[in-house]
């Protein structure tokens, strides 16, 4: 590692550390009521979810259109757990988030492995297909798991995600992506992306390496769900239709495809953003909210194509030379 | 024998692109396949890499057949393909497309695998840190070969190396190609341009329309007649 990038990663995590210590300050002072808290919170869930879809479609180049179905899975599970363990114990949260992550990834693998044969928009469409069946089935979940809620809503989830949860485990999101995508590993999911002809005929295999970008992804959807579940304390099937999905997609995109900085801007700022016309607007505008949003999507993907970050990163996330 | 290939037999859906393809590459040989366009000399290489599957016939790589096995094991075997058009990762770096040709070797090996390259082809290494998307096509066809030789293969399988380049290009890209040889590395060039291809190679096959139709020493084929009226434009 240069001595230039050692120091810009060490800066970089002592801003982290301020910054957390600063925002857990003005939640302990009182400063930040619970509608801004959650909105925090909101904003590193969705961090952590996009980087997760970057993962799949901005590295690995597979059109995921099925995120929210991930995401929603992670949700329900990791309630479940808690739920059944009951009490408020943070480690009912840490079992409910690993299963959570895991189910989500376990379940990316089994349909992964039929649909990931098929390439850009037909992906696409295969992963929506996925993402409608999942929200049926989350609708008519009460028919089994009669905790589950169905169409009712799963509900008496116990609030355990807070800043101090959501912070560490979204920088734990950036550390492990980071990793992933300048390792060995990271090079054959871009080269996936790239060729996938000619990433078989330099010896990747190529099935397999979108299958682990697609079951890591998901399982960082799995995790978000988690935490989602735990902040909200209440699941409704349609916080998972499609439209969730293509939530994340925005992020992804406007961020910048394979750019961790990118997704990272871009997730905070779009989770303020829908916020913050709430609160500029005058409530006879309200409504206008979602004539504003799309226009600005609209300038800013004329205006800059390729993303906020468009294939670069902030100092402390680029590869070592 | 390194490479040997027996009836081989290629569809494309409902269209036989080859019929009974034999032929055969020996160690420390330069072994050319020529033809006009659609003879299938570039299906006959997807076939052997593995990135297509035979119909019938049999491929044998060191006594070994490996008609039908996936693309990426072939690499592990010693065949590297260094395709039709590059193909490169355009947007990697150069030197992130030569580590991605050393993908199935220890990682330790990998600097010393990129030195060799770069004695073959000294204008990667000024470009490393260059997507690969930005190099010129003669800088392209270094980078392909260039990732070829990172796995270290046995058998360098080249298709169309001199596609667009330049006379002077095309002639510096060969007498790399027979350096490459001369260190070992087996070479089977399919090439539209025979007159290069007959001069670099030791043996030849002539492919039209999916077969063998003639097939000797190169230097022998560079004067027959029929060659000559054919491909060297004579």
């Amino acid at each position: 590692m240069s001595a230039k990038q050692g120091r810009a990663g060490v800066i970089a995590l002592l801003t982290a550390l301020v910054a957390f210590t600063a925002v857990e300050a003005l939640i302990l002072a009182g400063a930040l009521n619970l509608y801004w808290q959650q909105i925090i919170c909101l904003a590193g869930i969705v961090t952590i979810s996009a980087l997760g879809l970057n993962l799949i479609y901005g590295y690995t180049g597979q059109f995921s259109l099925g995120h929210a179905a991930f995401y929603g899975i992670g949700a329900y599970t990791a309630a479940l757990v808690t739920r059944s363990i009951g009490g408020r114990s943070p480690v009912g949260l840490l079992l409910g988030l690993a299963a959570g992550a895991l189910l989500a990834g376990l379940t990316a693998l089994l349909i992964g492995l039929p649909i990931l044969r098929l390439k850009s928009d037909y992906l696409g469409i295969a992963t929506l297909g996925f993402g409608i069946i999942v929200k049926v089935l989350l609708d008519n979940s009460d028919a089994v798991i009669p905790a589950m809620g169905g169409s009712r809503g799963m509900s008496a989830i116990p609030k355990l995600t807070s800043f101090v949860w959501v912070f560490p485990l979204a920088l734990l999101a950036v550390v492990v992506l980071r990793n992933i995508v300048y390792s060995g590993i990271g090079r054959a999911l871009k080269s996936v992306r790239e060729d996938e002809l000619a990433a078989e005929a330099v010896g990747i295999d190529s099935t397999r390496y979108k299958t682990l970008g697609f079951v890591i992804g998901c399982m960082f959807a799995g995790v978000a769900g988690g935490l989602y579940a735990h902040l909200f304390t209440f699941l409704h099937p349609s916080n998972f239709d499609f439209l969730k999905s293509i939530d994340v997609l925005l992020v992804v995109v406007l961020g910048g495809l394979g750019s961790i900085s990118g997704t990272i801007v871009a997730a905070v700022a779009w989770t303020f953003l829908l916020e913050g016309l709430r609160i500029v607007l005058p409530p006879a505008v309200q409504d206008w909210r979602w004539v504003i949003y799309p226009l600005l999507l609209i300038i800013f993907m004329l205006v800059r194509p390729g993303g906020i970050f468009a294939g670069t990163e902030f100092r402390f996330l680029r590869p070592r030379k | 024998m390194l490479l040997s290939v027996n009836d081989l037999a290629v569809d494309y859906g409902a269209i036989r692109a080859l019929h009974c393809v034999s032929f055969e590459v020996n160690e420390g040989e330069i072994v050319t396949l020529v033809g006009a366009n659609g003879a299938g000399k570039s299906t006959t290489l997807r076939a052997i890499s593995g990135l297509l599957k035979p119909s019938s016939g049999e491929i044998a790589f060191e006594g070994r057949r490996i008609g039908g096995i996936a693309g990426h094991q072939v690499v592990k075997l010693g065949i590297a393909h260094v395709p039709e058009g590059r193909q490169p990762f355009a947007y990697l770096t150069v030197r992130e497309n030569l580590l991605l040709g050393a993908y199935n070797r220890p990682q330790a090996e990998s600097g010393a695998a990129m030195e060799r390259v770069f004695k073959s082809f000294p204008r990667l290494k000024e470009r490393l840190g260059q997507t690969a998307g930005t190099l010129s096509g003669g800088e392209l066809q270094m980078l392909a070969m260039g990732r070829g030789l990172m796995a270290r293969p046995k058998l360098l399988m080249l298709d169309e190396p001199s596609m667009g380049l330049s006379p002077i290009l095309v002639r510096e890209i060969f007498d790399i190609i027979r350096e490459i040889n001369r260190q070992g590395t087996a070479i089977l060039l399919v090439e539209q341009n025979a007159f290069m291809a007959l001069q670099v190679a030791q043996r030849a096959y002539v492919l039209e329309t999916g077969r063998v139709v003639l097939a000797g020493p190169a230097a022998e084929l560079l004067r027959d007649p029929k060659v000559k009226a054919a491909y060297l434009g004579e």
